[in-house]
């Protein structure tokens, strides 16, 4: 205690002057505006400079519970946008036909798989089953073709790809109505043949294909894609290049159609052949 | 040291008044502005104690302030000036230190040694001063130049002032 006091004794020139030197500067900020505008400004700049220095500091301690709340945040974004719903909806569209109220069923769904660079090719659907999924249903995507549909499982389907070579589909060149047989070629991912159209066929290179509707699979009129070009092959028919309309390297979202007449056409045409 | 109270008080009232009511008027063109009534510390006696030293030079800063209404500016600079003389006295003091009875003024100590000793207090202040006024480091050559030129010619009327001191304080 008395040491300090002979300290302060010691200092009390400096304490003196620092104690008056503060209360004049104080005199000054309080007395005059331009100073005290001055230097308002400049601890409120200070301040600033210092809040923004010690919030980044607070901002990186805090990393870890901000990474944790995003990704909370980002779990609960997943689990409510649509594709986590595997299946609770079924988007139905009607298409009016003229003698029955309805022949095709349209159920929106996802493809979780797929593949293009073999030479059976397969896709896999988000919807099976439980949705009304049947096996030999046709799969469209924005009007043009993708595949047919080849086995159900309760909750997915496994869809033949167009880009397969057992897979067939009957097409028409959609200006005349000549129709044959479409065939992917196994490998150009955009290129088909379509094969058994006639040689007094009228077509040109642009002309477009769809299917001909007259399998049980497909409606009329799904766009396949169009010609790029033509040869005669074997005396009397066409061998055409058509270019897919699908571009099989992005799709995402598809429409599986379903025929509700299907049965029936089928069941008559074995009749049919039977009675052959 | 009591008997030199009434002088003190008496030039303290005639440099207040020389400064507030002629040299604040004066300002030669725009730059230079000489503040003699630090003149005051300058001339107190050396057995001065610190404390007073500072009370003096508060209250001297203040009463020019009054009359400029410029509170806290003037008092802030002569109280630095007050707190760097004891230091300035040490450093530039005679071989044989200072007689007694003596007071630092020119008559006393020779003409060198008043301008080492007044310029160094004159231009401490006047960088405290001009800095506090304008209260910003951007304009920092202009404001130092004013520093100077006001230096030079507060020393001039300090110097001046002291030949006449030496007249009617003939002992």
């Amino acid at each position: 205690m008395r040491s300090l006091l002979n300290f302060l004794v010691r200092i009390h020139f400096l304490l003196l002057f620092i104690l008056i030197e503060v209360f004049s500067i104080s005199l000054l900020i309080n007395n005059n505006n331009f100073h005290n505008a001055r230097f308002v400004n400049f601890t409120r700049q200070f301040a600033g400079k210092f809040y923004l220095k010690t919030t980044k500091l607070k901002q990186y301690l805090s990393l870890v519970d901000e990474n944790q709340r995003l990704v909370e945040e980002n779990t609960r974004l997943l689990n409510i946008i649509e594709s986590s719903y595997k299946s609770d909806e079924i988007f139905f569209r009607s298409v009016n036909d003229t003698i029955f109220n309805q022949r095709y069923r349209y159920t929106s769904a996802r493809i979780i798989n797929n593949s293009i660079n073999k030479k059976h090719n397969f896709l896999t659907l988000n919807k099976g089953s439980e949705q009304g999924l049947k096996s030999e249903m046709a799969v469209v995507s924005d009007g043009s073709i993708v595949g047919v549909v080849k086995g159900v499982s309760e909750n997915y389907a496994t869809v033949i790809s167009l880009l397969n070579l057992d897979m067939r589909i009957s097409s028409k060149i959609k200006k005349n109505g000549y129709f044959g047989s479409l065939n992917w070629n196994g490998e150009d991912y955009q290129t088909a043949t379509l094969y058994e159209i006639p040689l007094h066929a009228k077509i040109q290179v642009g002309d477009t294909i769809v299917t001909s509707g007259f399998s049980s699979i497909f409606p009329e009129g799904i766009l396949i894609g169009y010609i790029v070009g033509f040869e005669e092959k074997g005396g009397s028919f066409y061998e055409i290049e058509v270019r897919l309309s699908t571009d099989f390297k992005s799709l995402d979202n598809v429409n599986v159609i379903g025929n509700l007449l299907q049965n029936e056409v089928v069941e008559l045409e074995t009749q049919a052949l039977r009675n052959d | 040291m009591i008997k030199l109270f009434p002088r003190y008080l008496g030039s303290f009232i005639l440099l207040v008044f020389v400064q507030v009511f002629i040299l604040n008027n004066i300002q030669f063109s725009g730059y230079i502005n000489p503040y003699i009534y630090v003149m005051f510390i300058l001339v107190l006696p050396f057995e001065t104690p610190n404390w007073l030293l500072l009370i003096f030079a508060f209250i001297l800063g203040l009463t020019v302030d009054l009359f400029s209404s410029t509170v806290g500016m003037h008092s802030s600079a002569t109280v630095f000036m007050a707190f760097l003389r004891p230091y300035v006295l040490k450093v530039i003091s005679p071989r044989d230190g200072y007689e007694s009875e003596t007071l630092p003024q020119l008559r006393y100590y020779g003409i060198s040694w008043f301008i080492r000793y007044s310029t160094i207090l004159i231009v401490a202040h006047h960088l405290i001063l001009f800095y506090i006024e304008v209260f910003r480091f951007s304009d920092f050559f202009a404001t130092f130049v004013r520093v100077i030129l006001s230096s030079i010619f507060t020393i001039i009327l300090v110097l001046i002032s002291q030949y006449f001191y030496r007249k009617d304080t003939k002992r």
